[in-house]
Parts: structure tokens; sequence; C-alpha cells
């Protein structure tokens, strides 16, 4: 342990700074009882080698539990299983805690701790652990509870279920990379003699050196290159020409030319400028296909939702899977769970914070007999309720599964697939135009040679090179900078951008950093007598006044009743204290006061003290960012609350559109309005309540403060502290468009030296296996260096 | 030069070995997961418990 850094008011598991180390154990401080917890077990089975590989590797524990009873149905655990036998059973598990290499050593050492376990292994990226277990010795719950036991606790959601194979297709593209690579090299070394001139001696290899070279060339187009040929059929059915109908065309031109060359032993063929452009444009697409594993852009309600619900059947509890909740079912929510569909509450104090849903940030209380919609938390005591509408009917996921989002995906056409038709004509004009001339002068041999020669050297390839690469570069910038996009298609969203839409809270709001602040003048003795007040609540306004508060010692308090959705009052020191809305207060300072969400008012012994308020902190860099956004954008902004703030929005947002009061649909609504009037519109969101709008728009961002946190589906990720950044991201996607421009006029230039040979019938094999590669290389170094140029400029590193 | 009909054919036979082991790699999933192996390597052996 010589290289132990960590103060002693720091936790010895997490590494939270907490002065006041209120948990001493073997000598080490701990900021909760589960850290501590997590220690004991570790220390007992002598694993804290966990401890030695990084400081404090732990996360805090000081979330509440919770329960797992729904793991020991047959029916529920058996659908998140890999693979079960007899004796063992393989599962996966998403743990979003994993993050260092300590995770893995413990994670990995899980047998240790439990006999039962057989073997673990982790995908660091993925943050994915696969477990293979004897389920004769530890039961499926226990693992899971186990793994929660030493604060690696499970994603286990609905998502989970259906688990989706994404890893065959890029397999197989690989797969085709490197059959291509392979016959490349070979056609490469063979062709090598030929072009340094063969003598008349070495004549009799050149039969067997052009056939090998066909054999080659053979699963080159009939293997690698299949998916262009796929792809173009696909386009054409559909009256497009996308861009890859031009390469297929060139690949199944040089193909058959030189067969016939080969075969009529006319000529060497062109089998490597064949395989060479294959390797080259699946090299491409590989760099395009760039993926983040640990992140998901495709989340919907699914991965919100626990995969099963507590439901009681008679004086029974049972655990039910989501999607066999019936109508008419009586379920448990506990405190802290989610409500799984829409459903009537029938028995207790239901507090329930729709914050995922619909932006705002107090929970609502419910009466007995009223709806509570689906989606959200509640928070406080355990209640009851009886689901009216199965919860693939509720609002929430009726407004995620809107029809208007399953056209959207085709209409896209990308600058590429707009060039490719242009292109292609041209090629054919200029083709059929030399094979006419050379036929006119009676020369057919010339005519066949110019036609496909022109094919050949007017090849798109560069076209379809340079977008990835320059685009590919443009995304690892914004990795750096911490924006992640969904892909390189995203890249050419964002340039096209000319109206940004924002939600409020979570968005520009940060939301770690809610401070309080208190009008009117507390004594020390008040404060207590507050906090002890607070301490006996479990409302999470409460729990706010409590923490800021922290006076370290607290009263008793008599008669301590709370009213839901009203306040709390109690009697400390014989004197009464009330907190909450104006409604509760007794004096007659009521008069004159509105009741304001987010507001606790305060009085002591029938006098009034004044109100507490939460105070939203803005993320920093804002007023500058809206400042000069606002300049080149139509700027929106949407929020789910109240208009209690408009003044102070209207500083920071200048020439911006408000609209205060926005339910989930009418943000969504409000989007497709902008796109009727023929506006991209880039939207930034947060929670499941802008899920629709971020869906619907023609760019989707998350802002999120923790990127492997819950995010909706969306097209980018912005971790919060990047968002001052945006301007420069907007100006770094033009520029990347602007690169592909240009490289596109190298790569014209180059073609026309091509044609020049070409359309005279001169086109030997030679000069076009030079001249493709150089053109290539050339656009490969040129975007590079342009894309890190442009970052440069608009300084992102 | 009739040697150069075997060598050719030997060379070819070689990279096919080479390519058909790099498929077995790819099948075999070794190319999944390129950071963990990485990071798993430089852990310490498990030391010996005193415990019997």
């Amino acid at each position: 342990m010589s290289t132990f850094t960590l103060t002693d008011t720091q936790c010895y598991h997490c590494g939270t700074e907490n002065p006041k180390a209120p948990y001493q154990y073997d000598g080490k401080s701990f900021c909760c009882i589960g850290c501590q917890s997590v220690y004991q077990v570790l220390s007992s089975n002598n694993l804290c080698s966990y401890y030695t590989y990084n400081d404090a590797p732990g996360q805090t524990q000081a979330q509440s539990l919770q329960h797992y009873e729904y793991l020991d149905e047959p029916g529920i655990a058996a659908k998140l299983v890999d693979y079960a036998d007899e004796n063992i059973t393989v599962v996966s598990f998403y743990v979003p805690a994993i993050h260092c290499s300590s995770c893995i050593w413990l994670l990995e050492h899980l047998h240790k701790l439990d006999k039962g376990v057989v073997h673990s292994r982790i995908d660091f990226l993925k943050k994915q652990v696969s477990i293979t277990f004897k389920h004769q010795e530890i039961s499926f719950r226990k693992l899971v509870e186990l793994m929660v036991s030493v604060g690696y606790e499970p994603l286990i959601s609905l998502q989970d279920v259906v688990k989706e194979k994404q890893q065959s297709v890029n397999r197989e593209l690989i797969k085709r990379i490197a059959v291509a690579g392979f016959c490349m090299g070979n056609v490469m070394l063979l062709s090598f003699p030929e072009y340094l001139g063969l003598s008349s001696f070495e004549q009799q290899f050149r039969t067997l050196f052009t056939w090998l070279n066909l054999a080659f060339a053979i699963p080159v187009t009939f293997y690698s290159a299949r998916e262009f040929f796929v792809s173009a059929v696909a386009g054409l059915k559909n009256k497009m020409v996308n861009l890859d109908a031009p390469l297929a065309l060139i690949i199944a031109v040089l193909f058959l030319r030189s067969a016939f060359e080969i075969i009529a032993q006319t000529g060497p063929g062109f089998t490597d400028t064949l395989t060479g452009l294959v390797f080259l444009l699946l090299m491409g697409r590989w760099v395009k296909q760039r993926t983040y594993y640990h992140l998901s852009f495709k989340r919907d309600y699914r991965s919100y939702f626990p995969v099963a619900v507590t439901v009681l059947r008679g004086i029974r509890e049972k655990s039910v899977a989501i999607e066999e909740l019936a109508v008419g079912d009586r379920i448990f929510i506990r405190n802290n769970e989610i409500i799984p569909a829409d459903a009537i509450l029938m028995k207790g104090n239901a507090t329930v914070d729709f914050s995922f849903v619909t932006g705002e940030s107090e929970p609502v209380s419910k009466v007995l007999g009223e709806i509570v919609y689906a989606g959200g938390r509640q928070v406080g005591e355990a209640i009851e309720l009886e689901v009216v509408k199965p919860v693939s009917q509720s609002y929430l996921t009726r407004l995620w599964n809107n029809d208007a989002f399953a056209e959207k995906d085709n209409s896209i056409q990308n600058f590429n697939d707009n060039i490719a038709k242009y292109f292609g004509i041209a090629m054919f004009v200029i083709a059929i135009g030399a094979a006419a001339y050379w036929f006119l002068q009676n020369d057919s041999a010339r005519a066949w040679n110019a036609f496909t020669a022109v094919l050949i050297v007017a090849c798109p390839c560069v076209l379809s090179l340079s977008t990835p690469f320059t685009l590919s570069a443009v995304l690892s910038i914004f990795d750096k900078n911490r924006f992640y996009l969904k892909n390189t298609d995203v890249v050419e969203q964002l340039a096209r951008v000319d109206t940004i839409v924002f939600d409020k809270t979570g968005t520009i709001t940060s939301p770690d950093a809610i401070g309080l602040s208190f009008s009117g003048t507390l004594t020390e003795d008040e404060k207590v007598m507050v906090a002890s007040l607070a301490r006996n609540s479990t409302h999470p306004l409460s729990r706010e006044i409590l923490r800021w508060l922290d006076p370290g010692l607290y009263f008793d308090v008599l008669a301590f009743t709370e009213l839901p959705g009203k306040g709390v009052y109690g009697i400390i020191k014989s004197q009464q204290v009330i907190m909450g809305s104006p409604a509760m207060l007794a004096s007659v300072s009521k008069m004159n006061l509105t009741k304001v969400p987010s507001v606790v008012h305060l009085e002591i012994a029938n006098v009034y003290k004044g109100y507490f308020q939460l105070k939203q902190s803005w993320r920093p860099g804002l007023a500058g960012l809206f400042q000069s956004l606002s300049l080149k954008y139509d700027m929106h902004l949407l929020s789910g609350d109240n208009e209690s703030d408009g003044n102070r929005l209207a500083e920071i947002f200048p020439n911006t559109q408000m609209h205060f009061r926005q339910s989930p649909q009418d943000k969504l609504d409000y989007i497709s309005k902008l796109q009727t009037q023929d506006k991209k519109v880039m939207m930034f969101g947060d929670g499941l309540n802008d899920a629709g709008a971020l869906r619907q728009s023609d760019l989707g961002v998350a802002v999120t403060d923790n990127i492997n946190s819950f995010s909706p589906g969306c097209d980018a990720i912005l971790d919060g502290r990047s968002l001052s950044s945006l301007p420069k991201f907007l100006l770094q996607a033009k520029d990347g468009v602007k690169t592909i421009r240009l490289s596109l006029c190298i790569s014209a230039s180059y073609n026309l030296i091509g044609v020049w040979f070409a359309v005279q019938g001169l086109l030997s094999p030679l000069t076009a296996a030079v001249l493709m590669p150089l053109s290539t290389v050339t656009i490969i170094v040129f975007t590079s260096v342009a894309t890190h140029f442009f970052a440069t400029k608009n300084s992102l590193t | 030069m009739n040697i150069i009909y075997m060598l050719i054919g030997c060379s070819i036979l070689l990279a096919l070995t080479f390519l058909m082991a790099f498929f077995w790699a790819m099948k075999n999933g070794q190319n999944d997961d390129m950071q963990t192996p990485a990071i798993r390597i430089l852990f310490e052996d498990d030391k010996p418990t005193e415990e019997p």
C-alpha cells in the first residue's frame, strides 16, 4: 500500500470527501454504512487487493437497497439468462459501476466470495460481466445480491429481456476485409513482374500469373464486394441511385474486363485495381462503423422500467413480469420504485416524482382513487394501486411508440448520395461518348476499351472514402471533448441545423447543484428546531432543507404530523413549528402568500419567519453561449416548469422564444410544427419527458452529467460540462463538410487525368494501378490533416 | 526456373493458412474485447491463502 494517497477525511472505499468521517472500521474511515459493509465483506474474504490497484475504487453506497424477490420467479429469470443446462447457468449483466482495473479484478474473483460461481469474465468497454454459476449452489437472486453486497449492482431492466445481437455484423465485415486484403496482397505480388516488364524468357509465367490473379479476383468480387451489389440493387428497386450503384458497376466492369482479357489472353487485366479498390472501400466502411460500446443511443422506456413488479393476489405477494401485468391487478410499489402502468391509487400516501416524465422537479401528491400515470417514481411509504391499462398502452409508452417516428429514417439523404446521382450520370455520358467516337472511327476494339476504361478511372471511390475518414476524424475530436455522436451521418446533420430547441430542467440547469436559500433570519436554536422537524419527514424538500442546515444536534419533536402535499408541523421545545405551503400556516401572514412550487414557508410559535426556496443553478458558461448562438440560429426554449424563472431566463436567453408548462406531447408537437416550416431542428433534452421530442427532431441530443447513466434514445449524447463548447462543435461539423467538398475537388482532378487517358483507349493497367492508390492516399492524408487543422482553429483539441 | 511454380504454390498455401488462422481467431471471439486483457495481465497472481 505504498501509493496510498487518501486523506483521513476521504472514504476509504469510494473517496467521497466527508469531514465528519462518521464510520470508522479497521482504522479506516467510510462515508456511509454501505461502503463500510462492502469493505467488511472484502476484508473477511481476503480480497483487499481490490484496494491496492487503485485508491478508493468503489462507488458510493449511499443509495437505498433494491428488492430482488422477482429473480426467484423462474419465468422472469429464464428471460435474463444466456444459457442454462442442468448444472450451470450463464448470465451477463450490464454493470454501470465498472470503471477501473480494481473493478475487473474484484468481479473476476467472485468465485472467492461464493463457491457457486464458476467463472466470471468482464468486457471493460461494454461494462459487461458474464458469469457462469452452478444454480444448485447459488440462486440467481443470491448471485445478484452478492454483486450488490460488494458494490456492483447490475442494471436489470426490461430492455435486457430482449437481448440484441449486434456483434455479428462487424465480424462479417472484418472477414470480408481480411479476404480482400489477402487477395490484394497476392495479386500485387503476382502483378509486379508485369509492371517491370517481362523478358521473353519469363513469358511462360505470364499465363500462370494472370490466371492466378483471376482466381484471387473471384472471392473479392463475389464475397467481399457482395454488399455493394446488394445495396445497389436495393437502391434501384426503390428508384434511387445511391453511392453504391456506381461502385457496384465499376467493380462489375473491372471484373468482367479482366476476365475477358485473361481468358482471351489479350492482356493482364485490372485485377490489381479491383482488389485494391474493394479493400479500400471496405476499410472506409469499417472506419464508418465505429461505435461506442459503452453508450447506448437506442434506449427507450423499457430500459427505465423494472423487469417485474410485486402484485398482491389475495393476501399473497407475487413478482410478476411487467408484460404479464393485466388490468385489475393490484400492484405494490415501495419507496423509490417505478409505477409501471397507469393505475388507480388504492391505499397509502402517494407522493410521486414525475421528473422523468414531465420535467417537473417537485413530487406530486395523489389522493385515493386518483389515476397515477406510468413512469412516476414513488417517494415515501409503500402504496397499493390497481392497474387500469396494460403497460403497452400507457400514456408514456404511447408517446414513445408514436407512428410519426417510423418513416423518419429513410428521408435522410446525405451529401454523398446526392452527388452519386450526378457522378453516375456524368460517368455514363463520358463513357458512351468515348465509345461512340471510336465506333464511328471504325475502331470497335478501342471503343470497348475506352468505354470500360472510363468507367474504371471515373471511380467515385474517393468519394466513398473521404466521407467516412473525414467524419470519423471529426467524431474522434468530438469524442475527446465529451460529445458522443451515434454515427458519422450525424456530423452532416449537425452541419445542416438551423434551429436549436432547449429543454430547461436538467438540460441547461445542472441537477446536482440544487441550492437552497432562506429569506428571513433564523437564530441557531431555530435552525436546530427546523432541522429536527425536517428530519422526521421523507419529503424531498425536507431532506434538502435538512442537508442544507446540517446542525449536528437535534431536539425532540412532539406531535409530529405530515399532511401530504401541504407540509409538516410539530411541537418542539413547547413551540409549534409549521413548515409547508401557505395553507398550512396558522397566522395572519398567509393572506398575501400564494402557493408557489419549490417554496417552503416557515412559522414558529405563530410568527412568520420566512421561506426556503430551491434555487436551480445554471450550467457554467451559459450566458455567452446563447448570446453567440442566437446570432446564427433560431433559438427556442421549452420547459415543463412554470414561469417563475421567466425573467431570469430572459437575461440568459436573448432573442429566444420561451414556452412554459409544456407536456411531453406539447414538446413533440412544437418540434413537428417547426419542421413543417422547413427548419432543421436540433433538440437538447435530458429525461424521458423529452424522449418524444428528441426522436421527432432532426438531431436529438441528450445532455447528461454521467454518460453511463440513463439517457433517452437520441442521436448524440453530450456531457453537461461541454455544453458551453456547443458553438465550436457546430463550426467543426460545418468545417467537416467543407473538407469533404475540398477532397471531392482533389479527387475530381485525379479522375480527369485518368479520363484523359481513358477516352483515348490508352489506359494501361499500370496507370490505373498507380492512379487509384495515389489518389486514395492523398485523400486520406488530406482529410485527416484538414480536420485537425480546423479543430485547432476552432480550439477543440 | 520451374521451381517457381512450386514456390508460388507453397507461398499461397502458407498465406491461406494464416488467413484461416485469422478466421478461427475471429470466430473464437479473440477480437471482440481488445481492452480488458491488456488490464488483466497486470494483476498479481493470487497469493496462496494461509487457510488449509
